[in-house]
């Protein structure tokens, strides 16, 4: 059923400053919803420190500004106008904007599954969108475990071809630098960080990302690592039933093979996270998790990395 | 005559197109599509039936609460567990439902909604010293006006001191409706798509910190509900009195009732409910519901004819794609082969009529404030009020809950996975009547059917040629300004659309509207 998506990403080397911009203080983001739920929006709605309004209208990091540009849930225009708005940023500010994709991306029947807008009166696919706006891009964050992995519509049998963004770039031969964000939804923090981390000091080198396109710091351990009921496993004291005390490892928890850093960073303003609520983690920054074994199933022995 | 085209609507859920026919000044055909198809369902087949409550959380990510109640209540009674979960899992699904609804709709007003009459690009102009205004000020001035801008032009009629109130709340409401998930994530471990809502219960048992914390958080957020959110939703229906005759609609009312208070009766039809139950029309008579009554109809939509009419525990997609006239991928749900809207609107004036007490006074006070007839809640600014008067029922019913919870008691029940079963669960979503039905055979998914509250509001016509709900609420209307087509985007606003939820395909033919050639 589940098939690895393979990301070579040469072009992580890359900084800002080698970009002919580097004085960039502002710098206009599209974001794109393609085949999404919107929840990885939602989630940036969330952030604290910076908070949503810091980030819309203040700054992220000193002297340096997000203009948002394009972003269906928030932005007051609609239709043509708004259109016009993201295709003209993307033109008068050639490699200098930043491109988010929220969402994966339908590629059968070259994309006709999912529509936004018009240009010159035909209607426009997310997949043309995602490949002539990701051309021009400084780079491209795909935002969320469908935009960097195919996620959920993609999920077998993927009835509408979805692919990641990393794979319809690569398709393309598009060579925009590309940072993945997983998670269903990503962390605030993941999305802020990275932003942050960009204005700072640039995009990531090679050494901060992992081999699926992922920042280190953020993904860089599992959550079993750092799980609060890692002792629970030590000891061999494994939940029965939800509401046990115990590993939830028999429950079907996926934290062995899952990176993130939720049980330390936790969400929602460090009010809970998946396991503190006595719930499994459902692997969601993983490649098809939906589609490793079913949720509730204990992990074969086979899946687990050597370490554990 | 002109043809106004509206793709996308922004600030909705999902990808919404609307063309409207405008002729001398008035809307003389409409026609909503949806742009997006993800077959959640299809995906959903031979899975354990267990993963639905996760998938299916993942169809929005604005409600996926409701979509995990839905689909839990659903899997509850597949697995004939349904009058059996302990009351501490109950009581925290619905503290876990009631914390997405406050969220949401003061997400929907201040978020949604507010940019469509409020004035942001005034404060160029402010001179106070509020700093959140002030802000925004150099914001503007930085010339960096995404993304308040581009935007409809010429009808914002909010008076200065109003105008800048509302936009100082526009800011307020963004931490308040991330206090409204945090709360939700004491018992539901994250947001969006929560952890704790199972089959069988919540994953957690309740402890005296976690109920602490939480009754806290909703303290905060009922304070905001009552002194800023409702004043808010007043003063603006008052300014733009007008929209409580625009958007009238189709009249019918139809709610499914959500808020379990009796865990021990199976029918979820029968079981106690915060809101209940039934339909209501502007003859403002209460008739109860039958879930039997629900049927899809699809002569305007890609679907052979030959599954019209069948009701969704035997709901099929056999697309259709060259099928002549059709113009939408969304079904058509029609209740007793009538048009019916749902949403807050339903659910307050259905349990108005039903003389529902938490309901009853609340309504009379806020009419009679403004001076308005219930009739007047039939309009885009009634659909406002009444999500803003729900919320206020919702939060002030959470405290009583609670406080009902017995702290280290279990909070989940075990069950076996029948190998053959079908099941229903029905909840009122923030959105509306949000229904999931589920067949299992061998013991996996056969087949899994949804109807949101979208696919019910954005419906195209029907068999016997009915507009959808949506449809007919724009029909008729008049258009002061074609450009700036403020009536049409209010107006769907006032049905806070969630198309993620609601579309199933589109086809190039999505864009050969059949009849609606008009340019």
């Amino acid at each position: 059923m589940f098939k690895l998506p393979k990301i070579k990403a040469p072009w992580y080397n890359r900084k800002v400053s080698d970009m002919g911009d580097s004085g960039a203080k502002e710098y206009p983001v599209i974001w794109l919803q393609t085949a999404s739920c919107t929840g990885c929006s939602v989630s940036l709605l969330n952030v604290i420190n910076p908070s949503i309004k810091n980030l819309l209208v203040d700054e992220v990091v000193p002297g340096h500004h997000i203009n948002l540009r394009f972003h269906p849930t928030v932005m007051a225009g609609a239709g043509e106008p708004a259109i016009e708005f993201m295709v003209d940023t993307s033109q008068k500010k050639k490699g200098g904007y930043i491109l988010v994709v929220e969402g994966a991306v339908p590629t059968a029947k070259n994309g006709i599954h999912g529509v936004v807008g018009e240009k010159d009166g035909k209607p426009m696919t997310m997949l043309s969108w995602v490949e002539s706006l990701a051309t021009d891009a400084m780079a491209v964050i795909a935002l969320g475990s469908c935009a960097a992995f195919g996620g959920i519509p993609a999920a077998y049998p993927n009835p509408t071809a979805c692919r990641s963004v990393g794979e319809v770039l690569q398709a393309k031969g598009i060579k925009t630098p590309l940072v993945n964000i997983p998670g269903c939804p990503p962390h605030p923090d993941w999305f802020v960080g990275t932003v942050a981390s960009i204005m700072l000091t640039g995009l990531p080198s090679p050494e901060d990302i992992d081999e699926l396109g992922r920042p280190k710091a953020f993904f860089g351990q599992t959550i079993h690592e750092n799980c609060q009921r890692r002792a629970y496993y030590d000891e061999n004291k494994f939940a029965k039933k939800f509401g046990d005390p115990g590993c939830n490892y028999e429950l079907g928890c996926r934290g062995p093979i899952t990176h993130a850093d939720c049980p330390v960073r936790l969400w929602n303003d460090k009010t809970n996270w998946c396991v503190g609520c006595g719930a499994t983690c459902i692997g969601c920054t993983e490649p098809g998790f939906f589609d490793i074994a079913p949720l509730y199933e204990k992990l074969s022995a086979s899946a687990l990395p050597e370490e554990v | 005559m002109g043809k106004i085209v509206i793709d996308p609507v922004s600030r909705i859920e999902g990808h919404l197109k609307v063309e409207a026919v405008v002729d001398d000044g008035e809307v003389k055909e409409v026609n909503s599509a949806g742009m997006l198809f993800r077959g959640l369902e299809l995906i959903l087949r031979g899975r354990d039936p267990r993963d639905a409550q996760r998938i299916t959380q993942r169809v929005c990510g604005v409600c996926p609460t409701s979509h995990s109640t839905a689909a839990t209540l659903n899997l509850d009674s597949a697995f004939g567990i349904d009058d059996k979960i302990p009351d501490n899992g109950r009581i925290i699904r619905n503290l876990i439902l009631g914390a997405a609804h406050i969220a949401d709709h003061i997400l929907h007003f201040y978020h949604l909604v507010a940019l469509d009459y409020v004035d942001v690009a005034r404060l160029a102009t402010y001179g106070g010293n509020n700093p959140a205004l002030n802000s925004i000020k150099s914001f503007i001035e930085r010339g960096e006006l995404g993304p308040f801008v581009p935007r409809y032009e010429g009808d914002y009629r909010l008076p200065d001191e109003v105008n800048e109130q509302a936009i100082a709340h526009y800011v307020t409401a963004f931490d308040m409706r991330r206090r409204g998930q945090e709360m939700l994530s004491v018992f539901g471990g994250k947001m969006p798509h929560n952890m704790g809502i199972i089959p069988g219960g919540v994953a957690s048992v309740p402890t005296v910190d976690n109920m602490t914390s939480f009754l806290w958080r909703l303290k905060e957020l009922q304070e905001f509900i009552d002194n800023v959110y409702l004043p808010d939703v007043m003063a603006v229906a008052g300014v733009y009195s007008d929209y409580l005759e625009i958007g009238h609609g189709c009249g019918n009312l139809l709610a499914y009732g959500s808020y379990e208070l009796d865990g021990k009766e199976a029918d979820l039809t029968k079981r106690g409910r915060i809101f209940n139950a039934g339909t209501v029309a502007t003859d403002l008579k209460f008739v109860e519901f039958d879930p039997n009554k629900i049927t899809e109809e699809v002569k305007y939509s890609w679907y052979a004819n030959s599954i019209s009419g069948k009701h969704p525990s035997h709901g099929e997609v056999v697309p259709d794609e060259d099928k002549q006239g059709a113009y939408s991928w969304l079904k058509s749900p029609r209740y007793n082969g009538m048009v019916y809207e749902v949403g807050p609107l339903a659910r307050i004036m259905v349990n108005y009529v039903a003389g529902n007490p938490k309901v009853t006074g609340l309504v009379d006070s806020a009419l009679a404030q403004a001076n308005l007839n219930p009739s007047a809640m039939f309009s885009v600014m009634g659909r406002n009020l009444a999500r803003a008067l729900e919320t206020k029922i919702v939060a002030d019913s959470m405290v009583d809950w609670i406080l009902q919870l017995k702290p280290g008691e279990p909070a989940y029940i075990s069950y076996e996975i029948p190998d053959e079963s079908m099941g229903m669960g029905l909840v009122g979503a923030a959105r509306g009547a949000l229904g999931h039905w589920i067949e299992i055979k061998e013991g996996k998914i056969a087949n899994y059917q949804i109807i949101t509250p979208s696919t019910w509001n954005i419906s195209p016509k029907d068999d016997k040629d009915t507009p959808g709900p949506m449809e007919q609420a724009i029909l008729g209307t008049k258009i002061k300004d074609e450009a700036n087509p403020f009536e049409i985007v209010r107006i769907v606003r006032s049905f806070d659309p969630c198309l993620a939820c609601s579309v199933h395909l589109l086809t190039p033919k999505g864009r050969d509207l059949g009849e609606f050639k008009v340019c």
